[in-house]
């Protein structure tokens, strides 16, 4: 049981990765990640809702007709999703500004309808918690990576402190411009499935 | 009759809905591979998007907004239900895209067979509720939700379909194994975004 929790959890960390094997949910997120703050507050929101949404399916997923599916898992999430709103406008309102209209966006981020579709629909509670968790820490594991890296060269700084200290304050770095504009994010997500399928030559597309 | 205009042109240009704000991502990368079937899924999120724009700017104007009660009766003035714009949205973009494609079946089987497939898909596609979310934020009115809808879905569509009309071309080129298929493609979208940030700061 332990090893195949451990399969559940690990697998969508890196080889079935969300984002760069699934390609779902690149939607709500690609757009927070220039600073590493909104990553990680992001990522926080989507595995909750995630964990969540895929335990509360799962759970009542012998009681849920088959052809009104979409329609619950819809409202199961979208209440999750103003739970995790107002908790974040009572707690982290700055961030929660930022953030703007994304959050409302994970509602309609495939994966998590996709996860309480594929899995939650026909496992029991304990092993889609996992799922979801899983799928989770993996989106988040390139959400973050990627805030990280628009953040530190688009800014030179990391969560606000600077680290690379910037030319225009007696320091040495110019900070790249393009890194914080909505391109970069494209390239550095290319890049990412690029050295994640050169790692792992079989997960390569033929076309 | 500018102002609408300009704001037609932001919609559709600066501000567009898959390459400045990553919305509708997931179907503009999956559906991107034929120039045909982009066509399809672009004229139905215009369609949708043109709909539920108006829509969700009536119910949040008229049912969810603070003290938006007032006109059933004095008392429910203090009202807010605010907090429930995400289900009232999300619910009126699922009711209406079920709307929209049994009145297309009944008068146009030739178009439902061409975005048949693509309107059930639409109803998570961020793109969709994003522009919702947007008219609320920005506190835009009905003509200018309307427009917007408009543009947003017009701008989303000549994305997907420009970037169909790469990856066919795409279909010859030599492309690195790691890259191929979805990395090239992030790739080519990203050029794409670089290019229409050449539109910003155009004001009419």
């Amino acid at each position: 049981m332990a090893a195949k929790t451990r399969k559940i959890l690990l697998e969508p960390i890196f080889t079935n990765n969300p984002i760069s094997m699934q390609v779902l949910g690149i939607c709500s997120a690609l757009a927070v990640t220039t600073k590493l703050e909104t990553s990680v507050v992001m990522s926080m929101a989507v595995i909750s809702v995630m964990s969540l949404s895929n335990l509360s399916v799962a759970i009542l997923r012998n009681y849920i007709p088959p052809n009104v599916r979409i329609v619950i898992q819809l409202t199961i999430i979208a209440s999750l999703v103003i739970i995790t709103d107002q908790v974040l406008k009572a707690y982290a309102y700055d961030v929660s500004r930022q953030l703007s209209v994304f959050v409302g966006l994970i509602i309609t981020n495939c994966i998590v309808m996709g996860r309480a579709e594929a899995f939650a629909m026909q496992n029991r509670p304990y092993p889609s918690l996992v799922d979801g968790f899983g799928n989770g820490i993996g989106y988040s594991l390139i959400l973050i990576t990627v805030g990280f890296f628009r953040e530190l060269f688009g800014a030179g700084t990391l969560f606000d402190v600077q680290v690379l200290p910037l030319a225009a304050e007696g320091g040495w770095y110019v900070p790249n411009g393009l890194m914080v504009l909505a391109p970069a994010a494209f390239f550095l997500i290319g890049v990412f499935i690029w050295v994640h399928r050169s790692l792992y030559p079989d997960l390569q597309e033929e076309e | 009759m500018e102002h609408y205009l300009s704001l037609l042109f932001r919609a559709i240009f600066v501000e567009n809905m898959a390459l400045a704000f990553f919305l509708g991502m997931c179907s503009f990368l999956a559906v991107s591979r034929k120039v045909e079937t982009a066509i399809g899924l672009g004229a139905a999120v215009i369609f949708v998007l043109a709909v539920t724009a108006p829509a969700n700017y009536l119910i949040y104007t008229y049912l969810l907004q603070e003290g938006a009660l007032t006109w059933v009766s004095p008392a429910l003035a203090d009202v807010d239900l605010s907090f429930l714009s995400f289900l009232a949205f999300i619910g009126t973009i699922a009711a209406m895209v079920q709307i929209v494609e049994m009145i297309i079946d009944k008068f146009s089987p030739t178009l439902y067979n061409v975005l048949g497939v693509f309107l059930p898909l639409i109803a998570v596609n961020c793109a969709i509720l994003g522009g919702s979310l947007f008219l609320v934020e920005r506190n835009y009115t009905l003509g200018e939700s309307t427009v917007f809808g408009l543009g947003a879905g017009i701008g989303f569509a000549l994305a997907l379909i420009a970037l169909a009309g790469i990856r066919e071309k795409m279909r010859y080129s030599e492309v690195p194994g790691g890259l191929r298929g979805l990395g090239i493609t992030f790739i080519v979208t990203g050029l794409m975004a670089l290019g229409f940030m050449a539109f910003s700061g155009i004001q009419l």
